[in-house]
């Protein structure tokens, strides 16, 4: 199957590795990854953090890169529900006849990567092999807005090797919020103290989410606190097989987070 | 309404929330509660197998009475005059603090009992009636606790959350007495009946606020848990009601969602253990005059917004305060308003202003709990969002320092940044060796300026040396 | 205060321009697929609403109607009340007691309501999904001063007048509501959450409820 990657503006910067993982894994289980080079940013950013004049053009320009693809995958839970549950707002606020036609079936067409492998490509099973102890936190936007339920942990559970851990009190949010983070630090870190707390009390090396952004602000304190636990995005779980292991950011060095170029 | 979170020089609410953070007694003591409510919650609404359906009929029934509110206001009034009630109209506070004073004023008394209602807060009715020579007493355990420790209310629906059972102790045993009283709550409780008792029955007006206001029949509910709402809507010889405008319902029938979707939402309860209802005055039960206050202040601001609208349909359960992991961990008082938590930030900066309160809608992680748990659906993450665009508009039109915000012209330029994949490709170059100097041993630890919220306890990673789309076209290519 | 009313109104008007000139109120759609119909049969339903309103720590006892003054009787000495408030219009047979002192209420002042030791009343309906009783001041219930001042509550309940969902209580309460009658729906005796969110019995209201259920 054709499958359109949009990796978003950042992991394609920041955070390589999972986009690399996507394709490896979609290309394993036999599907052809496309990567429309024409795309930036979905307009997330600027829709949540209340500059809505800024969101509308990425809004339109997502809109026509991703406008003849059948099937659109991201590794972003909030990028996802960004499209699905925002883009028709947008487009409603905006007063355009055509944006709005335009953004009504990119929402239908868009899915998170758990969705597009157990709901479209029905896997529970990707044939992944993980040798580590991993804890699994439920990013705010992917549960609640996209209501994607466990379907992470099916995908999880079905991974050889791997132990998994339930993390206490799961459902509690990490306190990332983009602009949140910066502009409410203070409250932003109070939440993430308990959720590395709970990470913690999990004895597991790795924590792993649908969305890196959660992961980045997890792993930025577990990096700080020196944790010895690494924050590793689902898609780089899915795509270690036994012959070829994704592997693990180093850990116990201070520099948990360190990117390991695939 | 009066705040503290207000804009453009003072980030209002993450002050607010610093200090707040820091009282771990406090924190201690939301935490507690909270979770109790959470938890009760959870069981009372999963034993209900229409929740949903009686939810989104909630939703439902409130957008009818918005989007037609004229034509139930008039409705409302007409049933109550009708019924033997007075029906006044007050734009703002100061005109409800006006007429309530001037009844409280012509039946010559210096005390008027008070069952807890956010609109009397929200107005500070206390305060006006006091400024003329009357005590208004609250009798609601909560309400009372918090009169009497001279405090600050931090929830809509106990606004002693923020205090213990020994801290309420502790102001009983300075006000009310007696000395020798515990902790027990069974025994404050029976502390608080034996100082109101004497009162409810020599009060001869009683003040309150109205849950839901039938339009069709003319009939004011006030829910509640004591009885001290039913001491005083029913012994007084007279009786006021303030009445936001969107507390109507069109039709009795509409009761039968909202007095299910209230007490689980609320108190966590099937049902609570009062509820009053009741048509103008009779001479043969209870209040011989009653006045019904209709208030505006601020609501048709937010009827104005199509999108903020919602927010009117609020039927202050409570259940978005006690799910928000921001509230939890802040308290209420660090939002500076009467209404804190999430339905606070959302509806503050409605009522009073962004001028006032432009830092609320910015005060959340926009995790969702709160529109999850929500009984008559309002969509208070989209709303937040919203809210923040408006605010951050107003301020850039208002001033120069508003247009100079620095995140203002950040996201500005990385807007322009993404408007075409040349820019974007330069942008992600540009931010690869800008971050140079700050990087250290594979990470950095210190950000500049107001980025460095983020490195008071979080490390960041640094830009990898290769885009994940300059991986792809060196694929692409060596293929 | 007329400027106000108008003021208000044009305000609301000028809000809601969006809303089209012709849409009228009923057609905002409702849908009321929750559930408006009890399905359980009705000694289930009787059963329920005694389970629920036991919940709420209020005494509850099935009795069929030959017994039923005699279990009048047996609560109101159980609790030690023997001057009992009541409304004019309670039935005979439930004047039920040795030595019990009646007090009918023709405007009983709150001094005096405050110092009988309960009331007996009947209801209007009771909802069995909720464990409530509605007073709506028809036979037997009184005005709502009467059910509130005194500290113990007595409350006769028909398994007829037990309905199981809300939706049926409030459909049975609105011709009271319509007539203006001011009414109480009550779940056990009085309570408070305010301390630290736990529920805790007996503050403003009568703190003992003892429900009679007459079945039979
Ligand atoms: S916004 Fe919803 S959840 Fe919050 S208090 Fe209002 S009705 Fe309750």
């Amino acid at each position: 199957m054709r499958i359109a990657l949009f990796i978003t503006c950042f992991n394609d910067t920041l955070f390589p590795r999972t986009g690399q993982a996507v394709v490896r894994l979609l290309e394993r289980l036999g599907h052809e990854v496309v990567f429309p080079l024409e795309q930036t940013c979905c307009g997330q950013m600027h829709f949540n953090s209340g500059y809505h004049d800024e969101a509308l053009p990425l809004v339109r320009r997502f809109a026509r890169v991703f406008r003849d693809e059948p099937l659109i995958v991201s590794p972003s839970g909030s990028c996802v529900a960004m499209v699905r549950d925002h883009y028709p707002h947008v487009a409603k606020e905006s007063g355009d006849p055509e944006l709005i036609e335009a953004v009504r079936t990119l929402g239908e067409r868009t899915f998170e990567l758990s969705e597009l492998l157990i709901d479209v490509l029905g896997l529970g099973d990707v044939g992944a092999y993980y040798p580590h102890r991993v804890t699994y936190h439920p990013s705010c936007h992917a549960l609640r807005m996209l209501h994607i339920g466990d379907k992470p942990l099916q995908l999880l559970r079905a991974v050889r090797g791997i132990d998994l851990v339930e993390l206490p009190a799961a459902e509690q949010c990490c306190g990332f919020g983009g602009t949140f983070a910066i502009k409410n630090a203070d409250t932003s870190i109070a939440m993430l103290d308990d959720k590395l707390t709970n990470v913690q009390e999990t004895g597991a090396e790795v924590c792993t989410a649908a969305d890196n952004s959660c992961l980045m602000h997890i792993g930025g304190g577990l990096s700080r606190q020196r944790a010895g636990v690494s924050a590793v995005h689902l898609a780089e779980i899915l795509a270690s097989t036994e012959a070829e292991p994704f592997g693990v950011p180093a850990v116990g060095s201070g520099d948990a987070i360190t990117v390991v170029r695939a | 309404m009066t705040t503290s979170a207000s804009w453009p020089d003072v980030p209002a609410f993450p002050l607010a929330a610093k200090s707040a953070l820091a009282d771990a007694q406090m924190r201690r003591n939301i935490g507690m509660a909270t979770s109790t409510i959470r938890e009760k919650r959870t069981g009372v609404v999963e034993e209900m197998p229409d929740w949903e359906q009686l939810r989104e009929a909630g939703r439902a029934l409130k957008e009818r009475t918005l989007r037609h509110l004229d034509e139930h206001l008039l409705t409302l009034e007409e049933s109550v005059t009708r019924a033997g009630g007075v029906v006044h109209w007050a734009r703002d506070g100061d005109e409800a603090n006006a007429i309530v004073t001037r009844i409280a004023k012509s039946k010559g008394v210096s005390e008027v009992v008070k069952v807890k209602s956010m609109a009397t807060v929200e107005i500070e009715l206390n305060e006006a009636l006091e400024a003329a020579g009357i005590t208004a007493l609250e009798t609601d355990l909560a309400e009372l606790i918090v009169q009497l420790g001279r405090d600050r209310p931090s929830h809509i629906l106990v606004p002693a959350i923020h205090r213990n059972r020994a801290e309420i102790r502790d102001i009983f045993r300075r006000t009310i007495g007696p000395e020798t009283l515990t902790d027990e709550p069974a025994e404050l409780a029976e502390a608080a009946r034996r100082f109101l008792r004497e009162r409810f029955l020599r009060a001869r007006v009683g003040v309150s606020g109205a849950n839901f206001a039938v339009a069709e029949t003319g009939a004011i509910a006030v829910l509640e848990s004591e009885g001290n709402g039913r001491m005083c809507t029913t012994l007084p010889e007279t009786l006021i009601t303030v009445c936001g405008i969107e507390k109507l319902v069109p039709a009795w029938q509409d009761l039968e969602v909202f007095l299910q979707l209230l007490p689980r939402s609320s108190t966590a309860e099937r049902m609570n253990p009062y509820t009053t209802l009741w048509s103008g005055a009779r001479d043969d039960d209870g209040p011989r005059e009653f006045h019904l206050v209709l208030l505006d202040n601020g609501r048709t601001d937010s009827l104005a917004d199509e999108l903020a609208r919602q927010t009117l349909a609020c039927i202050r359960c409570s259940a978005c305060l006690n799910v928000c992991p921001v509230y939890e961990r802040t308290g209420g008082h660090a939002y500076g308003s009467v209404y804190p938590g999430p339905i606070g930030a959302i509806l503050t900066p409605q009522l009073a202003g962004m001028r006032a309160a432009g830092s609320l809608p910015f005060a959340s992680s926009l995790c969702g709990a709160c529109y999850e748990v929500c009984p008559v659906k309002i969509d208070i993450p989209t709303v937040l969002v919203h809210l923040r665009d408006r605010s951050n508009k107003e301020r850039a039109a208002a001033s120069l320092k508003g247009r100079l915000d620095p995140e203002r012209l950040a996201l500005k330029a990385v807007a322009k940044g993404f408007a075409t994949r040349g820019r974007y490709e330069r942008l992600q170059k540009l931010g690869r060796l800008g971050q140079w100097p700050l990087a250290r041993k594979g990470k950095i630890e210190r950000l500049p300026g107001e980025l460095g919220g983020w490195t008071k306890a979080r490390d960041l990673m640094p830009i990898p040396d290769q885009t994940f789309r300059e991986w792809w076209v060196e694929r692409e290519a060596s293929r | 205060m007329n400027a106000a009313r108008d003021a208000i109104l044009a305000r609301v008007r000028a809000a809601l321009r969006d809303v089209p000139e012709a849409e009228r109120a009923d057609d905002v759609a409702v849908a009321r697929d929750y559930r408006t119909e009890g399905t359980l049969p009705h000694a289930e339903v009787v059963a329920l609403f005694a389970e629920n309103c036991a919940d709420y720590r209020a005494n509850v006892r099935e009795v069929d109607a030959a017994g039923l003054p005699g279990a009048i009787a047996e609560a109101l000495a159980a609790r030690g009340a023997r001057r009992l408030a009541i409304p004019a219009d309670l039935p005979a047979q439930w004047r039920a007691g040795d030595g019990v002192e009646w007090v009918e209420d023709h405007g009983l002042s709150h001094d005096a309501l405050s110092a009988v030791d309960g009331v007996v009343t009947g209801c209007a309906v009771a909802v069995a999904l909720n464990g409530t009783i509605a007073l709506d001041g028809g036979v037997a219930q009184g005005r709502r001063a009467l059910t509130l001042l005194p500290d113990y509550h007595l409350c006769v309940v028909h398994a007829e007048q037990v309905v199981e969902l809300v939706p049926e209580g409030i459909a049975r309460l609105r011709e009271a509501a319509l007539a203006g009658q001011p009414m109480t729906i009550v779940a056990g005796p009085s309570a408070t959450s305010d301390i630290e969110f736990n529920r805790v019995e007996g503050v403003h209201g009568p703190r003992t409820l003892d429900v009679l259920v007459v079945t039979g």
